[in-house]
């Protein structure tokens, strides 16, 4: 289990990137109050899935606007044609704590580690 | 509608044929292609694939398991239409006659006038064919110069900067991508080239590329003199449309199409970077060259070929369009015309993270950011309210 960030910290409608591991992990607070984890990385080009667009259980990619569907990880509209790993998400006394998969990841081809 | 054959097979077509085969048409399909290649993903051409890091595999566009039940045609080019039966006369003297004909032909890169094109070292940048040639020219140490700093143009000169190569641009406009950014901002992108040590020279047209065998050099229209081992001509495409002059198809700056991609002959619509679509908002037929016209326009366009009449225009999002250059990102979305203001709205230019927004009047027109992904949604989509709502 890997302590992500106060609950506090993280309002409905927003998204937080875990970048102290590799590869990077979204943790996203629905506006229904659900929290879920996904890996950060589009599996289709290197862009950053917690500077989407959150809409529902989903989450549109800021680059090409494929959507992926956080309980699952299916991806939903092209371009991107993998799903995206998920994670599991655990609150403990106002922390978010995410429990990593063990599946490998569906990393983009040449996907570099952006960490800004 | 028994048969469509859809004339073009990179994004747009792609996209054409799912949109039939999703629209319920069960008929035969056929997909004509004048590349060898399956389609694949132009954008990373001038970046990741240049750059090594994605392979011809990376770009292929469909998944493992799609099945259009299509009948490819690649390698070979359309070469006319006969209206009379909507055939679709084959370059290798077949032809296909088809109820519903999609032209997805898409666009050419344009060359330099009088450009003597057995010079080797000198390249266009459209084709995976292109980006492969150009790919095996970049070898490090060579000094290339760049014609054109466009965002093609830019990409290139920034994957090449990396590769180690010399690299200067030439463009003939006073900043680079005024046109598309306005020139404070286009001047702002342009000081991105020079802190790398790429050169950049605005304001001079090219007067001719020099050289035997192999190009060795360019000669500018102030008398300079540029050193060159390879150079790529960036300056920008035409549609791909000559094959239909005479069938009575309406050209203009592309495929002259109604909001919902039908062309003046029935039973023909165009979709892609080849069709200019009439688009309400700015009261004119307008070629839109962006991955996102690709993507969103071809379901109408199936939708009006399907139903025989023009089907209602897809919904307005503003054009959008994105680049990579030394590892930042840069994301345009909107028109900007002469005379909008721009202000910046987040960050700071010298920090080279911005995000600037032009607006008309007071209303948020365009969006341009440099590495403020987030923030660039955000106003994206406001944009998309702003301007249908
Ligand atoms: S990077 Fe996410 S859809 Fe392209």
């Amino acid at each position: 289990m890997i302590p992500a960030c106060p609950l506090a910290a993280l309002p409905r409608g927003e998204a937080f990137r875990l970048d102290t591991v590799e590869p990077p992990i979204a943790v996203f607070h629905t506006d229904d109050g659900e929290l879920y984890a996904v890996d950060d990385t589009c599996t289709h080009q290197d862009a950053s899935l917690a500077d989407g667009w959150l809409e529902g259980c989903e989450v549109e990619c800021p680059l090409h606007a494929s959507r992926f569907d956080l309980r699952t990880g299916e991806v939903d509209a092209p371009p991107a044609k993998l799903p995206v790993r998920t994670h599991g998400v655990v609150v403990e006394d106002g922390t978010v704590y995410v429990v990593p998969s063990d599946l490998p990841p569906n990393l983009p081809p040449g996907a570099r580690a952006r960490t800004a | 509608m028994r048969s469509v054959a859809v004339i073009g097979a990179s994004l747009a077509g792609l996209y054409a044929a799912r949109a039939l085969r999703d629209q319920g048409f069960d008929g035969t399909l056929t997909i004509v292609g004048s590349e060898r290649h399956r389609p694949y993903d132009r954008p990373p051409l001038s970046k990741e694939f240049l750059a090594g890091r994605m392979t011809e595999a990376d770009l292929a566009l469909e998944t493992d398991d799609e099945d259009l039940a299509a009948e490819w045609r690649l390698g070979v080019r359309a070469s006319g239409l006969d209206p009379r039966d909507r055939r679709v006369l084959l370059a290798d003297g077949t032809s296909i006659a088809a109820d519903g004909v999609v032209v997805a032909t898409g666009a050419t890169a344009r060359t330099l006038p009088g450009d003597s094109p057995t010079l080797e070292g000198v390249h266009t940048l459209r084709t995976l064919d292109d980006a492969s040639a150009l790919r095996a020219d970049l070898v490090p140490g060579r000094r290339l110069v760049v014609i054109g700093a466009g965002f093609i143009g830019a990409e290139v000169a920034s994957t090449a900067c990396e590769l180690g190569l010399g690299v200067t641009i030439v463009e003939t406009a006073p900043a680079p991508l005024a046109r598309a950014l306005g020139g404070e901002m286009g001047t702002a992108l342009g000081a991105l080239h020079e802190e790398r040590g790429v050169g950049l020279i605005c304001g001079v047209a090219v007067q001719a590329l020099t050289g035997g065998d192999r190009v060795d050099g360019v000669l500018l229209a102030d008398g300079q003199r540029l050193d060159a081992d390879v150079v790529l001509v960036g300056i920008g495409a035409r549609p791909e449309i000559g094959w239909l002059e005479g069938s009575g198809v309406e050209l203009g700056d592309g495929v002259l199409c109604d909001s919902g991609g039908g062309t003046s002959l029935p039973g023909v619509v165009a979709v892609g970077d080849c069709a200019a679509w009439f688009d309400p908002g700015l009261g004119r037929h307008h070629r839109v060259e962006h991955w996102t016209g690709a993507v969103q326009r071809p379901a109408a366009a199936t939708a009006t070929l399907l139903s025989g009449g023009s089907a209602p225009a897809p919904p307005q999002a503003p054009p959008y369009l994105w680049s990579d250059q030394y590892g930042m990102r840069i994301q345009f979305a909107g028109h900007t015309l002469p005379g909008d203001t721009v202000t910046v709205e987040e960050g700071d230019v010298a920090a080279r993270s911005f995000l600037a927004v032009y607006r008309r009047e007071d209303r948020p027109v365009a969006v341009l950011g440099v590495d403020q992904v987030r923030q660039f949604t955000r106003w994206r989509r406001r944009l998309a309210t702003v301007n249908t709502g």
